[in-house]
């Protein structure tokens, strides 16, 4: 039987933890709705920027400069994206997961050259892999602070350079992709070397097309598609970004609605025995009574 | 002529213009309605818009790129 008073206070503090976890709910629905606007805002800039590079690509042949320069992987930065705070699920360690499988299947080689190292942009996968004593290169948790494309241009940008300078053969990056609040898909994106062929293969529409207009270019056709890829890339590392934060607020938000229910579910049973020992209580103490009543009596 | 300036974090301009003055790598570039199809690379500068009332506003950027085509212009900032 179990006693009154502990099962009131049990009561009490479920009560308060359901409390917390159906605002925190809140807090994340909130924050993927504006997660979710930033990458619809994304979306124009995107196309556009596509349909450029696109244009110019086709126009312009194989010259796009060192980005697209292909070496043997010799050197390979992987770019971890989790987030700097836990209570979601399994988004970071789907992403830590994503990682492991990765250096297993594709670069076990370099892993034992000790040539993979790792780009951290998120607390949980940063603690992670320090305490697996993996080569971190940098990690940048404050970025999701204030997500803007200047904070994650400058992250990438050194990345890039390293790329640019032969330091670094292979960039990859790991990231949960939103697809919606419940479900995200893990996606392991190659940032570097820059692949021409598959942003020309994406876009048969342009090609129906056809006849495209004859731009005046400046400075130059060549000059302007080598600014631009590595402009091309920095926003497609912050679409990876802007998809994450989205991505995580969807899980989060998910797994407070899971315990919010877990937490209704657990006061109902909780009632249910606190009840039933009440009753217990007061029907012991009526047959104490009569007894006792009796016992005068006779 | 139809004016958009894009940031990947949010629209700066978006609207009818009547003249807009960009830093293009080789130097500022005036661009004025019905201008010829153009694409042009933007180095760090500042962007001057004077739309159709002749207010002019001012934007901030350091780099992009711009595309001119059937009298729209657009302008991809960083």
């Amino acid at each position: 039987m179990p006693n009154l008073k502990e099962v009131r206070i049990r009561i009490a503090s479920v009560i308060s933890t359901q409390q917390i976890t159906s605002a925190m709910k809140m807090v994340s629905a909130a924050k993927l709705r504006r997660a979710q606007d930033a990458i619809i805002q994304m979306r124009p800039f995107e196309a556009k920027l596509k349909e450029i590079l696109d244009n110019l690509i086709d126009s312009a042949g194989s010259s796009a400069g060192v980005y697209a320069q292909t070496r043997p992987a010799e050197r390979v930065i992987i770019a971890v994206i989790t987030s700097n705070r836990g209570l979601c699920g399994g988004f970071n360690a789907s992403v830590i997961k994503g990682v492991n499988q990765l250096i297993r299947e594709k670069y076990p080689e370099q892993m034992a050259k000790g040539n993979v190292s790792l780009a951290c942009v998120g607390k949980k996968g940063t603690d992670f892999f320090k305490r697996a004593n993996a080569k971190i290169f940098s990690s940048r948790n404050e970025i999701w602070d204030k997500l803007t494309y200047d904070n994650a241009a400058e992250f990438v940008g050194e990345i890039l350079k390293l790329y640019a300078e032969g330091k670094v053969d292979r960039v990859e990056v790991v990231y949960n992709r939103f697809k919606n609040a419940a479900t995200q898909v893990l996606t392991v994106d190659q940032l570097l070397p820059f692949n021409i062929e598959s942003s020309k293969n994406k876009s048969p529409k342009e090609a129906i097309k056809g006849i495209k207009p004859d731009y005046i270019f400046e400075p130059d056709q060549e000059q302007i598609i080598q600014d631009l890829i590595p402009y091309a890339l920095k926003v497609r590392f912050f679409r990876s970004l802007l998809d994450s934060y989205a991505a995580e607020h969807g899980a989060r938000m998910t797994a407070m609605h899971k315990a919010t229910d877990n937490a209704s579910e657990l006061i109902k049973s909780l009632k249910l025995s606190y009840n039933k020992a009440r009753q217990a209580a007061i029907t012991k103490e009526i047959l104490e009574i009569v007894a006792g009543a009796e016992a005068i009596n006779s | 002529m139809n004016l958009e300036i894009l940031t990947p974090d949010k629209k700066l301009y978006s609207g009818e213009a009547e003249y807009v003055d960009v830093p293009g790598q080789a130097g500022r570039t005036g661009i004025l309605s019905k201008h010829a199809p153009m694409i042009a690379a933007l180095k760090a500068g500042k962007v001057k818009v004077r739309d159709m009332q002749k207010q002019e506003h001012f934007f901030d950027i350091k780099g992009g790129i711009v595309e001119v085509r059937d009298n729209s212009v657009i302008l991809l900032a960083e």
